[in-house]
């Protein structure tokens, strides 16, 4: 901490905030807020006189609320930067009539209640970001009674009880009686691995094992008499160096009980708990009475997760956090180029976990700033400006934010920014968009050659680049056998897919196409695909309409990784395609000569949940479900009979 | 410019895993069969030395201006192809990849007919897009050197002196009056059990 506060190359801006960001790789643009701290922080001492004549008293957010601050105080002994802050909401200061005693005891004069907050523009190459966590609220969790026992903590009160530099002084005591507690009981898995929405998250925290190992084996240091319990669903001890302290944790006498509580109840005259648990490994019920229970509790995305995401254009997981543009291969980098991750705002993870990941971060974000040039892979979208209509519908798709429109402005795109998926293309009316190295020319052309020979036995495929034709290449590598009938194409991102490839290879005479790309919560331009579904849902509407089989049209997600799913793919699209007649065929090709392509959905357009009838196109299962445009574009859609994503929306 | 297209056809045998399944000679045939296609080569070992050496001299001495390589996916050997063009001065996205090893022998082993078939087909369907390839300039972009990490905690900290210790300026933000976030509150951390602070 004193390094970063200390370093000539690093300018710390702390009490701030990023208001904005503009640019792209290699050139962001970055407005922040300086805050006004009220107290010069290069000139004040930390000298704390002010302190002393402050009359305002608040709880102490750094000791969790276990004590109390000033309305001016520095948030810790050692805070960098080291200097007071001005609570200004607290404060009575700000009208020196009504107080002011802290500026007449500022023997160097740097407490100024007219300092104002401070916009500071910054232009930089890379950015990383590193935002954190925030900690679950346990108190959803009746059964632990926290809130209502007192001797009910969480781990993160209990950091601060034990801690030298904590409310008491490290000396480790009951809130209730200030008695050092004799028997100690840990929750684990408070707010994590649970399916039930109520009660948590589905993930495990990562931490919180290791955290309670670590704690108990504090408490034996400082306190050895003292008696400890563990209540847990499993133990993940699994890093380097892990396993050995939950040995010496074990060794050093605490008991591992495997079960989680089911009620804590307390005892009013003595504050003391009673826990009811079930010991799974025993096969029995127990209880146990204990001085203190503290609730492990998990991680979960910082609150602010949604104003960074939309600043950067990141993308994030369905638990919240931000995600890697590659799990395994760019494991530190944003969805957005030259941004960057590190530490819990990716994921829950460690100290050690999160040095690493800082340090992988600083090395991708030094492999851009050491060159003094970048070069941009050729496959961005150019506007033609005479054909431009200018209606915006491209900046409205683009994920990146990399197209700029203004009403009765051409369309820009901002090439740098550009990744290629190629959805403002496919999203255009008037053709007015090309994409660089993936024409439509190119598109056109393919499907008339996919089609040349025996049309009738062939599948016209659209493959994105990096899910499904990857995952076609994985059924190869895997030597996965499947019918011989798909003719590929391949696309950056199944967004690419204009409404019009699908309808002229039906008009061409192909008996089945099928449009693929990632899953929904991979798709490699943030959520690019979803434009892929709004127009696939128009397709099976404007192909109902013409009296034609909407089945012809089928729509699969499928990873990378997901070989077996291709392999399967295959086969139920080949029979789909065996029952397509060449009568069938002939006549789509007779009714679509004329027919306009279709382009809105009665899906995309519900604004509120309606009663709907959902109908898998592969296998025919059907259910009811309440549906809205926001679900289309938030939930991917599975059937749950054969697993296919055909699956098409009935209101 | 449709009127002088020269496209050259390269089919890989990758030894016996397209060859295998595939009747790479009858795809070479094929391919030299398709429209604006100067030449077709089959190769046993397209990306080896040798058969990038072939593609090189075939390109200068048949002056073909669009490549189409029949062997893998455009996942593994894109890169590889695109720079052995380029060594004979052809832009490198002129240069289209026809997938019949992963899409097509390795997932067609037991029906040699089928399989040879699709994989003239693929050749096809590439040949086809390669008539509408043009040359395309990668744009270069200014880097301006400098960092700015969002977030002081221990994460933030780390990748902030890594950055400036290599030498590049830093702007390190932070929202509380502090760096230091969660790992500062606690007392000490495994698996070392010393301060963390």
């Amino acid at each position: 901490m004193m390094d970063a506060g200390r370093h000539p190359n690093i300018e710390l801006l702390a009490y701030s905030e990023v208001e904005d960001v503009s640019g792209y790789v290699g050139n962001f643009r970055v407005r922040v807020r300086k805050k006004a701290r009220y107290v010069d922080e290069k000139e004040c001492t930390a000298c704390g006189e002010c302190v002393k004549v402050c009359p305002i008293v608040r709880p102490d957010e750094f000791q969790q609320g276990l004590s109390t601050r000033r309305a001016i105080y520095i948030p810790f002994p050692q805070a960098v930067p080291s200097a007071y802050v001005v609570d200004i909401e607290a404060c009575l200061g700000d009208n020196p009539i009504a107080c002011g005693k802290c500026i007449e005891v500022c023997d160097k004069k740097c407490i100024d209640f007219d300092m104002q907050d401070e916009i500071v523009e910054l232009n930089v190459g890379a950015i990383i970001v590193a935002t954190g966590m925030d900690v679950y609220d346990p108190t959803a969790l009746d059964e632990y009674g926290y809130t209502r026992f007192e001797n009910v903590i969480t781990s993160l009160e209990f950091e601060r009880l034990i801690s030298a530099g904590g409310p008491t002084g490290g000396h480790f005591v009951r809130l209730t009686d200030g008695q050092t507690p004799q028997r100690i009981g840990f929750v684990q898995c408070v707010g994590s691995r649970t399916s039930n929405p109520a009660r948590g998250n589905p993930y495990c925290s990562n931490i919180c094992c290791m955290n309670t190992i670590k704690d108990s084996l504090l408490l034996k240091d400082h306190y050895p008499d003292t008696d400890i319990t563990v209540f847990y669903m499993d133990i993940r001890a699994f890093g380097k160096g892990f396993e050995d302290l939950f040995m010496r944790s074990k060794a050093a006498g605490v008991r591992y009980v495997r079960g989680l509580p089911g009620e804590v109840v307390e005892d009013p005259q003595t504050r003391n708990l009673r826990v009811f648990v079930e010991n799974t490994t025993a096969g029995r019920i127990e209880e146990y009475e204990l001085d203190m229970l503290v609730l492990s509790i998990g991680a979960i995305p910082r609150g602010d997760s949604e104003l960074v995401k939309q600043l950067l254009t990141l993308s994030r997981t369905p638990e919240g956090f931000f995600m890697e543009a590659h799990p395994k291969l760019k494991p530190v980098d944003a969805t957005t180029k030259g941004v960057f991750l590190a530490g819990c705002a990716e994921s829950p993870k460690d100290v050690k976990d999160s040095v690493t990941q800082a340090s992988a971060a600083a090395a991708r974000a030094e492999v851009l700033l050491s060159r003094s040039k970048i070069q941009v892979e050729a496959i961005t979208a150019v506007v033609d400006e005479a054909k431009c209509r200018q209606c915006g519908r491209c900046a409205e798709v683009c994920p990146y934010s990399a197209i700029k429109w203004e009403k009765k402005q051409v369309a820009q795109v901002i090439t740098a920014a550009c990744a290629g998926c190629g959805t403002c293309a496919a999203e255009c009316p008037f053709d007015a968009i090309e994409m660089r190295h993936f024409s439509d020319q190119a598109i056109f052309a393919q499907i008339d050659a996919a089609l040349e020979r025996d049309p009738l036995s062939t599948i016209v495929t659209f493959a994105c680049n990096w899910c499904s034709y990857a995952g076609a290449d994985t059924a190869g590598t895997g030597r996965m056998e499947y019918p011989p009938n798909a003719r590929i194409i391949r696309t950056m991102c199944s967004g690419r897919v204009a409404a019009d490839f699908v309808w002229y290879a039906f008009r061409q005479g192909a008996p089945v196409v099928l449009v693929s790309g990632c899953h929904y919560a991979d798709c490699h331009y943030i959520n690019a695909n979803r434009n892929t579904v709004r127009r696939v849902d128009a397709l099976w509407e404007g192909l109902e309409k013409h009296g034609l089989r909407p089945e012809r049209l089928q729509l699969e997600w499928c990873s990378a990784a997901e070989g077996q799913r291709w392999a399967q793919i295959m086969r139920a699209v080949e029979e789909l395609r065996a029952h397509v007649t060449a009568e069938e065929v002939a006549r789509t090709m007779e009714v679509l000569r004329e027919a306009k392509v279709p382009v809105s959905s009665q899906v995309w357009k519900l604004k509120e949940p309606t009663p709907a009838l959902l109908r898998c196109m592969r296998c025919g299962h059907e259910w009811r479900e309440d549906y809205s445009a926001e679900k289309a574009r938030n939930e991917e859609r599975m059937c749950a009979a054969c697993r296919s994503s055909s699956v098409r929306v009935l209101i | 410019m449709k009127d002088d297209l020269r496209i050259g056809v390269f089919v890989c045998d990758c030894g016996l895993n397209i060859a295998g399944s595939v009747d790479t000679e009858a795809v070479k045939d094929y391919a030299a069969t398709l429209p604006d296609v100067a030449v077709a080569v089959r190769n046993k070992y397209t990306c080896s030395d040798p058969g990038q050496a072939e593609i090189r001299r075939a390109i200068v001495e048949h002056n073909l201006n669009r490549v189409v390589i029949a062997s893998c996916s455009p996942r593994l050997h894109e890169p590889t192809f695109r720079a052995c063009v380029q060594q004979v001065g052809l832009n490198p996205y002129l240069l289209e990849m026809a997938n019949i090893r992963e899409h097509c022998s390795w997932v067609t082993l037991h029906d040699r007919k089928a399989a040879t078939r699709k994989a003239q087909d693929i050749v096809r369907v590439a040949v086809a897009r390669a008539h509408w390839l043009y040359p395309q300039d990668e744009e270069q972009l200014p880097v301006t050197d400098a960092a700015l990490v969002i977030g002081g905690g221990v994460a933030g900290i780390q990748a902030a002196l890594d950055l400036a210790d290599a030498g590049h300026q830093v702007y390190l933000v932070e929202k509380q009056p502090s760096i230091g976030g969660i790992m500062a509150m606690l007392d000490k951390t495994y698996p070392t059990m010393d301060c963390s602070i």
